[in-house]
Formats: C-alpha cells, structure tokens, sequence
C-alpha cells in the first residue's frame, strides 16, 4: 500500500505524520519533497547518493543540421531558437518531451542530458528512506519526484511537497491513500479545500489530520464535517511536540501513547484503503 | 521600480503574516505569487477590479473516432499521460505535443485550456495582484509572471515604486519565478532544524540568481538555542537580520479576524515598522 501524506499548505506537519506513520509501523519512506527534503533530519540516517536524474534535453550534432528551424518551431516551451548559424538551446526551458529529436528530418538531434538533482538512500532501526534533492536553481521537480517514487517497493509512506500544483500531483497520483494534514486556521482551510478538490479528480481515497488542534478556529472541523470527510487524527497543539519538532526528534519516539496511535492510524488507514478498492 | 519578495524555502513559517503586516506601513502594490495556495486575499479581504483568464500549456485531447489504439502515443508520452485505453490524463499532460505529432491518423489535437484567473483587486491596503491556479494545474511559475508583470504595470500606471511579492514555499519553478529579478529577498525562518535546513536551500537559490537577501527570524523564542544558531550563521555569512518576531498567539488570532497582526495587535505594531525600516533601508 501507497500511502501519500500531502497538504496545500505548507508547514502544517506532513513530514512530522510521514515520519511518524513510517517509524510506528517500520515502513519505507520517500521523500519526495525533492525542494525541501526534511525526514532526514527527524530520522538522522547516513544518506548515500545512489543515483543523480537526468532529464533528455537535445544535443544538436551541427555536422548534419541544416538549420531548417523545424526544431524549434515545434518546441513549445521555446526551449530552442534559431540563431543564423546555430540552434540555440535553452536547456532549463527544456522539459525533455523530445519532439524535437521527432521532427528533426536529417536526424540531428542526439539525446543529451541535463542533470536535475540526486538519490539518496539510507536505512536505521528497519527503515529505509530514499530521498530525492533538486539542484539549487533548476526550476523541474516533477520528473526527479518521479524517479524517487520508482522506490516505493509498493508498499512506502511517500511526503508530498506542499501546494496544490504539479510537483504535488505527480506525488499523490497512483497512490493508495492520501493522508491531508491541515491546521484549524483560515489559511489551512483555504488549502485544505483545494487539495480535497485535487485528490477526489483522482478518486483516491482519502482522510484528514488536523494538526496544531486548539489554535485557530473551528471552521477547519465543520467544513469536514459538512462535506462527510473522514478526521484520521487530531494533534492537539502541544509546546512539548513543537520543541520536539523544533529539535529534529520524530515525537512517537518520546511520547509513548502516540507510538500507538500511529500504529492504528496505519491499521485505520489500510481498512479505509481496502473498503475502497 | 522596487521588487521586494517575501520567501522561506519552508512552509508555514509566516511568509503571509509578514506580507500582510508590512501593508500597514509600506506604500506598496502587493502581488501574491503562491499561486497554488494563494493566502494573502483572505487577509486583504479584496474587492476584484479585473479578472483575467490564464491559459497555460495546451493540454491534448483524442477524438475517439479517429483514434485506432495503435498506442504510439501512449509509447511516445514522457509524462505517463495516456492511459491505456488512450485516455489524457489531463493534469499530467505537459503539453508537449508529442501525441499530437505522432498519431498517425490525427486523432489528438493540441487545444488551449484555462489554468488560472489574474485578479486585479482593491483593499483596504490599496492594489494587491493575486491568482488562482485551477486545482492540479502545472504552468505555476508561467503564472507567477503574469501575476508580476500585471502588478508592475498597476504600479506604474498608478505611481507607486514598490512592490511586494508573496512568494511560495520550496524552492522550484515558482519560487524561482517570484525572486528572480528582485531587489531583495526577505527570508523567514523560525528556530527549527526544518526551517534552518530549508533557508540554507533558499539563500543558495538566491545566491544562484544573484539576488540579494536578509533574514527575518519568526517565533525566535520558540527555540531560543536554535535561533541563535541562526543568528550566528548568518553573522558569519554576513546576512543581515531585519527582525525578530516572538512566537505570539495574536498571530494566529489574527488570521481567524481575518485582520493583519498590526491591525489585531497594536502591541506588534512598532516592532513590524521597524522590520520594515530595517527592508527598506536594504533596498
């Protein structure tokens, strides 16, 4: 089982559930908050670099190019434009679709590559973690939260990026569950509604945790309630969970009572799972 | 033209809260550029002036009738955005146009799709530029642009010389959009691992696009080892700090008012003027 913890809005606790989910019941984490990567820091594993990603970007072999401007016609992320005696490429505009190399009709365009970011991987106390890190200043986290997600094993905890956009998308898709962590402010709600929206288009099952409960307002837990969604969990905001959090220590392992509650959150989440395929 | 952009690599930090405060004292167009979890309107509560449609990358659609299922398209897409049974995934679809180009019986066509509106809106703090990405949408960063582009062209019309950029968490395609071009980055950090980890990230972007940057630690007392931790850091690395905010409830309270945290609490009032003096003295 796939189990994908997202959230539209950052800094609501999806590392800390993932972290936790992954510690209770000694299972598999990605972490595909390939921007942002923080399980490492709860679980404080050696990583080693296993693999760095590449996307295609063309490489034009002038030798055959007659500068017919085919290429960069048919490129619609303007990634290649015609100077008078050379294509020239914008490789970070590049989004490795190989049209080009498709229509090029003297095929003059080989497969280069250009680097995106990095695996990591490690393992303590039964747990593996494969991380993905995005370059500083490459702009495409899609493909590289693809390649992280080739580990799942089909069976891992996978921590989305926040947002609503196309780096959370390519997490949750092909998921088995989603967990939505929010938190009870008018903020989280706005959020949390678009992420709803973006998880019911894939029909995935899904439920919320409501983190940080106590701060804020209630408007989180009737929207919930209206529209039928399943509570999972509330984390009542807690000094001591938040200097836990602040010091890089995965709360369950402190905190007795939660080990537990995270291990029924799995079985809670597995029956949910099941109920819906 | 003054670009200030408000990031933190990590979210949930108080990017918005900061954002928001500095409308009580700057003379500034604001543009929210966390286009997918747009906050900031919640806040300005703004009255819509204009409204204009976004349309991204094309997305590819099959006219069944003409499709015979050779899968060539499905073979040929890079983003596993037909399924088998040659159905677009349309929140997949990058819009390339590869499918298009390789069906050899012209069942898939490129059509335009609206991804997002543009607001151009009136409040209580004068303009705020602001969008919606539609849910699950890519083309953010593309957006972003749009977004900055219209709030520099209500400036300018206007007369104001600054602008305020809410940027999104992370450090990808939209971030790098909000910052890139800017006269600073105000990063907001608070004293956890997380968030030390996650500003490290931004200043390289930063770094890496040549734009200059300082820091603003939030709930700094939540941690006060951790803030320190910070503070030396950025002593070392010669980043200046504008300001320090205590962890305080009325933050919270605030957003549920849907008031800034000056509005709600004059108790922070002069401390945020003065995280804004310390910013406009940077710029």
């Amino acid at each position: 089982m796939i189990i994908t913890v997202a959230s539209g809005k950052g800094g609501v606790g999806k590392t800390t559930v993932a972290v936790n989910l992954a510690i209770a019941n000694k299972i598999r984490i990605l972490d595909c908050d390939v921007e942002e990567p923080n399980v490492n820091i709860f679980l404080g594993m050696e990583l080693k670099k296993i693999k760095d990603a590449f996307l295609m970007i063309p490489s034009i072999n002038m030798e055959k190019c007659t500068l017919c401007g085919d290429c960069a016609e048919a490129c619609r992320y303007n990634a290649l434009a015609m100077l008078p005696k050379k294509v020239m490429l914008f490789p970070e505009l590049c989004h490795g679709c190989k049209l080009c190399q498709m229509v090029c009709k003297y095929d003059a365009i080989d497969e280069g590559k250009r680097k995106i970011g990095e695996i990591f991987y490690g393992e303590k106390d039964g747990i593996q973690l494969y991380q993905g890190l995005l370059k500083i200043g490459e702009a495409m986290a899609t493909p590289l939260i693809k390649e992280v997600k080739k580990y799942s094993n089909g069976n891992a905890i996978i921590d989305a990026p926040p947002g609503n956009a196309c780096p959370t998308i390519e997490a949750i898709y092909g998921s088995d569950f989603v967990v939505l962590v929010t938190e009870p402010t008018p903020f989280g709600l706005h959020d949390l509604r678009i992420a709803v929206e973006v998880v019911r288009k894939f029909k995935i099952p899904f439920g919320v945790i409501i983190n940080k409960y106590g701060i804020g307002d209630d408007r989180v837990e009737k929207w919930l309630n209206e529209e039928k969604i399943k509570i999972l969990m509330k984390i009542a905001h807690d000094k001591k969970i938040a200097e836990y959090y602040s010091k890089g220590i995965p709360f369950v392992l402190e905190m007795e009572e939660w080990m537990e509650k995270f291990r029924q959150l799995y079985e809670e989440i597995k029956d949910e799972a099941d109920s819906n395929s | 033209m003054k670009q200030i952009a408000i990031a933190s690599g990590k979210g949930g930090v108080g990017k918005t809260s900061l954002a928001a405060a500095f409308a009580s004292f700057s003379n500034a167009i604001f543009a929210d550029c966390d286009v997918d979890a747009s906050n900031l309107p919640l806040i300005f509560k703004p009255e819509i002036i204009e409204k204009i449609d976004f349309y991204g990358m094309d997305v590819a659609k099959v006219d069944e009738s003409k499709c015979i299922k050779c899968m060539e398209c499905y073979n040929s897409c890079m983003y596993d955005a037909i399924t088998e049974e040659i159905e677009i995934i349309e929140e997949k679809c990058e819009g390339c146009g590869v499918c298009e180009f390789v069906c050899p019986t012209d069942a898939i066509t490129m059509v335009r799709r609206k991804s997002g509106e543009v607001y151009v809106s009136k409040s209580r703090f004068g303009w705020i530029v602001h969008a919606e990405l539609m849910p699950g949408e890519e083309t953010s960063g593309k957006l972003v642009s749009v977004v900055r582009q219209k709030a520099m062209e209500i400036a300018k019309k206007n007369g104001y010389e600054t602008i305020i950029i809410d940027a999104s968490a992370g450090i990808g395609c939209p971030v790098i959009a909000s910052i890139t071009g800017v006269n600073l980055v105000v990063i907001v950090v608070e004293p956890t691992m997380a968030a030390i980890h996650d500003m490290m990230r931004i200043i390289e972007v930063a770094k890496h696009f040549n734009v200059p940057y300082v820091v603003c630690i939030n709930k700094y007392d939540l941690n006060e080892e951790k803030a320190k931790e910070i503070e030396k850091f950025c002593m070392e690395n010669n980043i200046a700090i504008v300001g320090k905010i205590p962890y305080d409830e009325a933050f919270t309270k605030a957003i549920v008012e849907g008031k800034n945290i000056v509005e709600y609490d004059e108790r922070m009032a002069s401390l945020i003027k003065k995280i804004w003096e310390n910013v406009e003295g940077k710029i």
